[in-house]
C-alpha cells in the first residue's frame, strides 16, 4: 500500500512539475473589460499609468524615432472623410494572455504566467534579448533603449512601490500589480480570504473619466467583469491567434442609418 | 587534379608548409590592417553601445531586431561551408575536396565565433549571458528550454565544441608534419599539438575511423543547428517568419552561402599563399556545379514561400507580403532575387565555371544577396505584425553599418591566424591523391 501511495504522490509532482508556472486553477483569475462605447480617447489613462509606474520620459526626438515607453496607448482607427467620419478608439495594453506567445519566447523566465492569471515581468532576470516584444502580437511591450532620467522636480513624484529600470530591461502593463499586492496584503491582515470586487483599482481603470474600464477576479461569479463578460458585444482583440487575452473588449455600437 | 604537373611528396610539405614557416611584411602589414579595422569598427562602437544602451543602434518600438540578428544569422550560415565539404563530402569519398576542406573548417569555426559575438552585441545587458545557461546557482532558477533562443544556446554551443575537435583532430598528422620541419621553440610547441603523432599504421587508422565518425556526427548537427535558428523566427507568431518553410530555407541558404564563401575564400588562399599547384580547375569547377544546385533549390524554396504566403489568405500575410515585395525595401528584396537565383544561372556555363575571377565575382554576389535576405527577413516581417496602428519601420544606424564592417575584419584576422598556426590545406590528404611513386623510379 505504500507504494501505491508514494507512486501516486510521484506521479502527481510529475504532473505538477510538468506545468511550470501554469496553474490549472489559478487563485485569482484577473481580468479587465474596457466599454468602446464609453471610450472617448482622452488618453486619461495613458497619463495616470506614466505616473503610478514611473515610466520614464523618452523626450521628443526618441519619441520621433518610434522609441516611446506607453504601457497603455490609445490606437485610433477611422473610416470616411469628414463631417462623416467614424472613429474608433481602443485602448491596446498588455492582454495578459493565458497562452501568451511571449512566455516561451524568454530564455531565461523573465516572463512568465503567475497564478493569478497576470503575465508577469521580472525585470532584474531580463538579459534584453527582446524576443518577447518580437512575438508580441499586439505590440504591447517596451525595451529601455537607455538608463533614462527624470529632471527635476518630476523625480519626486515617482512611485515608492515600483521599481525604476535600468537600460537594458524589458517592461510592459503589469496591471498595476503593486496595487494587487497591497490589496492581498490589506485582506491577510483582515483576515479576509479574498480580495472583494472593486478593491483593486489600476491606475488606467482609477482615472478613466467615463468609467469604461472595470477590473475584477473574473473567477467570482458576482464581480463586475464577470458579468461584462457576458456582454453581447463583448469580444477579443486578434482572437483567431488563440492567445486568450484576459482583456475583454465591449465593441462599440453604431448606429443604423 | 594538378593542373602543373605531380608534386612530389616532399614537395607537398615544402609548399605547404612554407606559408607557416615563412613570413614577409606583407602579412604583418594585412594582419595589423585587420585588426585595428576590427578595433575601430566592431568593438569601439560596441563599448559605446555597451555605456549608452542598446538605443545607439537603430532598432525600435516595431523592429526590435535588427541587424544584429540578421548577421549573426548569416554567420552561422557561413559556418556550414566546412560541415558541408568536410564532412559531407567525406562520406562520399569525393576526391576533389581534399585540398579545400581544411580551410573551409577554419571558416566554419570562425564564422562561429563571429555569430557568438553577434549575439553578445544584441543583448540588452549582455552582462548577465551567463543566465542563459543551465549553470547551478544560489537563485535556484533554471533558463526556460521551451524559448528558441535555448534551443539556440544549446545548439551553437555543441556545433561550436563538436567543429573545434573535428578541426583540431583531422589537423594532428599535419601538426607533425611541422614539428619534423621546424626546430626550437616552435618544434616543442607542435610536439605537444600533434600529441606525439609516429605515423605508425594503427594510428592512421584510429584516425580515419575517429574523422569518419566525427563527420558522420557533425552532419546532422549542422542541419539542426541552422534549423534551430531559423525556429527563432518560425516560433513567432508573426505573419512574415511563422512559415513551415523556414527551416529547409535557412538550412540550404547556410548551404548555399557558405560554399559561396569557400569559393572567395579558395580564390584568396590560391592567389596570396602561392597554392596554385593544390587548388586547381577542377575543384572551382566541382565548387561552381554544387553552387548552381544549391541556387536552384534555394529559388525552389523562395518561390515556394511566396506561393504559400500568397495562397494562404490571410490579410496579415498578404499585407507583410505586399511590404516584402512592394515596401521600402523593395529594392534589397529584387537584388537579393537577382543575385541569388539568377546570376548563378551564369555557372551553367563552362566558361564561367572554370574561370577564376567570374567565379570569385559569383561568389561575393552571392554572399551580398545571401545577406541582403537575412536583413529581408528580420526589417521586412517585424513592421508589419498585426495591428495597424502599431505598424512601423527599421533603418540601421551607422553603428550597425560599421559592426557590420568590423566583423568581416574580425573573421578575416581569425583567419589570418589561422595560416600561421595550422596548414591552410591538407597535407596528408593531399598526398592520397598523388599517384603512388615507384620503387624503381
Amino acid at each position: 500500500m505504500k507504494w501505491g501511495s508514494d507512486l501516486s504522490t510521484l506521479v502527481e509532482k510529475f504532473r505538477q512539475y510538468l506545468k511550470p508556472g501554469y496553474y490549472d486553477e489559478f487563485d485569482y483569475h484577473w481580468t479587465m473589460t474596457i466599454d468602446l462605447d464609453r471610450c472617448t480617447g482622452c488618453e486619461a489613462c495613458v497619463v495616470a499609468c506614466q505616473a503610478e509606474n514611473n515610466l520614464p520620459i523618452v523626450g521628443e526626438k526618441r519619441y520621433a524615432r518610434n522609441r516611446e515607453i506607453k504601457w497603455i496607448r490609445i490606437e485610433r482607427y477611422w473610416e470616411g472623410e469628414y463631417p462623416d467620419v467614424k472613429m474608433g478608439f481602443i485602448p491596446m495594453l498588455c492582454q495578459h494572455c493565458d497562452d501568451a506567445p511571449c512566455e516561451i519566447a524568454c530564455p531565461v523566465f523573465a516572463t512568465y504566467h503567475n497564478q493569478d492569471g497576470l503575465n508577469t515581468q521580472i525585470y532584474n532576470r531580463c538579459i534584453g534579448t527582446r524576443t518577447c516584444a518580437v512575438y508580441c502580437p499586439y505590440e504591447v511591450r517596451y525595451f529601455n533603449w537607455f538608463t533614462y532620467t527624470w529632471d527635476e522636480p518630476l523625480e519626486q513624484q515617482l512611485n515608492p512601490d515600483v521599481t525604476v529600470r535600468e537600460k537594458g530591461v524589458m517592461e510592459k502593463c503589469t496591471f498595476c500589480i503593486q496595487r494587487i499586492r497591497l490589496a492581498k496584503d490589506n485582506a491577510k491582515d483582515d483576515d479576509r480570504r479574498r480580495v472583494r470586487d472593486g478593491e483593486v483599482v489600476p491606475a488606467c481603470v482609477q482615472s478613466c473619466p467615463t468609467e469604461a474600464m472595470a477590473f475584477g477576479d473574473s473567477n467570482d461569479p458576482e464581480a463586475k467583469v464577470s458579468k461584462m463578460m457576458k456582454d453581447p458585444r463583448a469580444y477579443t482583440v486578434l482572437e483567431e491567434l488563440n492567445t486568450t487575452p484576459s482583456i475583454v473588449y465591449l465593441k462599440k455600437a453604431h448606429a443604423e442609418s | 587534379m594538378f593542373d602543373h604537373g605531380q608534386p612530389s611528396y616532399a614537395e607537398v610539405n615544402k609548399d605547404i608548409l612554407s606559408v607557416m614557416l615563412e613570413t614577409g611584411p606583407r602579412y604583418w602589414m594585412l594582419l595589423g590592417t585587420t585588426m585595428s579595422v576590427a578595433v575601430i569598427f566592431f568593438f569601439m562602437p560596441w563599448f559605446y553601445q555597451l555605456i549608452v544602451g542598446v538605443g545607439a543602434a537603430g532598432m525600435n518600438r516595431n523592429a526590435y531586431w535588427g541587424t544584429y540578428l540578421s548577421n549573426f544569422i548569416f554567420w552561422i550560415g557561413l559556418s556550414h561551408s566546412g560541415t558541408l565539404l568536410s564532412a559531407i563530402l567525406h562520406i562520399t569519398n569525393s576526391p576533389w575536396r581534399k585540398s579545400v576542406y581544411r580551410s573551409a573548417e577554419a571558416m566554419t569555426l570562425f564564422s562561429l565565433m563571429t555569430a557568438a559575438l553577434f549575439v553578445m552585441v544584441h543583448l540588452g545587458r549582455v552582462w548577465f549571458v551567463h543566465w542563459s545557461f543551465p549553470i547551478p546557482n544560489q537563485m535556484g532558477l533554471w533558463p526556460n528550454f521551451r524559448s528558441p533562443l535555448m534551443f539556440d544556446v544549446m545548439a551553437i554551443t555543441t556545433y561550436l565544441t563538436a567543429s573545434s575537435i573535428f578541426i583540431y583532430m583531422g589537423s594532428v598528422p599535419d601538426f607533425a608534419a611541422v614539428r619534423d620541419a621546424s626546430t626550437g621553440t616552435r618544434r616543442r610547441l607542435y610536439t605537444i599539438f600533434s600529441f606525439g603523432w609516429r605515423g605508425t599504421a594503427r594510428e592512421w587508422h584510429t584516425l580515419g575511423w575517429a574523422y569518419t565518425f566525427f563527420a558522420v556526427f557533425v552532419i546532422p548537427l549542422a542541419v539542426s543547428v541552422h534549423s534551430i535558428v531559423s525556429w527563432d523566427f518560425a516560433l513567432s507568431i508573426v505573419p512574415g517568419l511563422h512559415h513551415t518553410i523556414f527551416a529547409p530555407y535557412f538550412v540550404c541558404g547556410a548551404i548555399y552561402s557558405g560554399t559561396a564563401g569557400i569559393v572567395t575564400v579558395m580564390y584568396c588562399l590560391r592567389k596570396f599563399l602561392n597554392f596554385e599547384r593544390y587548388i586547381g580547375q577542377v575543384h572551382l569547377d566541382n565548387l561552381g556545379k554544387l553552387l548552381l544546385a544549391l541556387s536552384l533549390i534555394w529559388s525552389y524554396i523562395n518561390m515556394l514561400e511566396l506561393f504559400s504566403s500568397w495562397y494562404g489568405g490571410s490579410s496579415f500575410e498578404l499585407e507583410a507580403l505586399k511590404f516584402k515585395l512592394t515596401g521600402f525595401y523593395a529594392p534589397l528584396y529584387w537584388e537579393m532575387i537577382l543575385f541569388c537565383a539568377f546570376v548563378p544561372l551564369l555557372m551553367f556555363f563552362r566558361k564561367f565555371r572554370w574561370s577564376w575571377n567570374k567565379m570569385l565575382l559569383i561568389s561575393i554576389l552571392i554572399n551580398i544577396g545571401m545577406l541582403t535576405e537575412r536583413f529581408i527577413i528580420v526589417a521586412t516581417s517585424q513592421p508589419r505584425k498585426f495591428l495597424p496602428n502599431a505598424f512601423g519601420f527599421y533603418f540601421p544606424s551607422w553603428i550597425e553599418i560599421s559592426i557590420t564592417i568590423g566583423s568581416f575584419a574580425i573573421f578575416a584576422t581569425l583567419f589570418l591566424i589561422f595560416i600561421k598556426w595550422v596548414p591552410a590545406i591538407s597535407i596528408y590528404e593531399v598526398k592520397e591523391t598523388l599517384k603512388p611513386l615507384r620503387r624503381d623510379a
